[in-house]
């Protein structure tokens, strides 16, 4: 039988994924993705609190809306975070992390 | 959920997860993305949100990767062949994940609320029927639906108003500082 544990640790997988490929990858836009992936692993966590936590026999909404807001800002982030790398991009035709290296002293 | 649904859609979502992370290809890595969440939607499906598994779908499965995509390809990005992989990066990025797991793992075993089953936490359609106070939720609630979209729409227009409209500003902000960005400035040639 599933309990809420399962639904947490899948979570705290995906998330430590997703912070292993930040780490380790040099591409940027991998980056970006991993990035989203530890972003809903955190939704992973809010929706499964808010089924688990049961009031008057209904969900938490209140942890459902939080989600819904975390989804709206993740993609504002992306787009705006995919046009800083065309931007980066056309400055240094490459986007590997090591191209950008300038504040690097 | 049946366990067995739940160990399937997990296993696609970290199993697709994985993909992403060790793909040489970046388009690889995009499409394993959009498989990734079309899993973890399901996992959302399995917890009765079925609003939230659907706008997962709608905006990450479908409008957030087609934008990775068309950046991937509009930027042609090849796969990086023949570079060998940044060996430090990597075993750091392996250890801190594993770390990570484990101490995640620890955390969850004594946690004594984490281990209630989902059966013994059922949703009482009924009970909720019996006290809400819009006729077409409490209709819904009476007939053993849950009326998610409708529950979700009146706590963020109720409870979360001024957060919505404050979303609402930030994804204008974003639209125009991505305009601003990907402008080109004059007088500055593409190489």
């Amino acid at each position: 039988m599933i309990t809420l544990n399962h639904y947490l640790i899948v979570s705290g997988m995906l998330f430590a994924l997703g912070l292993a490929g930040v780490i380790a990858r040099r591409n940027i836009i991998i980056i970006y993705m991993c990035l989203e992936m530890m972003l809903s692993a955190a939704n992973l966590t809010l929706v499964a609190f808010s089924r688990f936590r049961v009031s008057e026999g209904l969900p938490d909404y209140a942890a459902q809306s939080l989600v819904f807001f975390t989804i709206t800002v993740a993609a504002a982030e992306v787009a705006v975070g995919l046009a800083i790398i065309v931007a980066l991009y056309r400055a240094k035709q490459s986007v590997e992390t090591e191209s950008v290296t300038k504040l690097q002293g | 959920m049946p366990s067995l649904l739940f160990y399937l859609f997990a296993a696609i979502t970290l199993g697709f997860g994985v993909l992403v992370v060790s793909a040489r290809n970046p388009v690889t890595s995009a499409l394993s993305l959009a498989m990734s969440f079309v899993g973890l939607a399901a996992l959302f499906l399995g917890l009765d949100a079925y609003f939230i598994g659907t706008i997962q779908i709608l905006v990450y499965a479908g409008a957030v990767m087609v934008l990775f995509l068309f950046i991937i390809m509009l930027l042609d990005i090849k796969a990086e062949e023949g570079k060998s992989p940044n060996l430090p990066a990597v075993a750091g990025g392996v250890i801190l994940a594993v770390i990570m797991a484990l101490q995640i793992t620890t955390v969850c075993s004594s946690f004594d609320k984490g281990g209630v089953k989902i059966k013994d936490a059922p949703l009482n359609l009924q009970q909720a029927g019996e006290s809400a106070k819009l006729a077409t939720i409490a209709n819904d609630l009476k007939a053993g639906v849950l009326p998610d979209a409708k529950l979700m729409g009146l706590t963020l227009f109720q409870k979360y108003g001024f957060h919505l409209q404050a979303v609402g500003l930030l994804l204008l902000v974003g639209t125009v500082g991505v305009v601003v960005l990907s402008r080109r400035e004059k007088g500055v040639k593409d190489a």
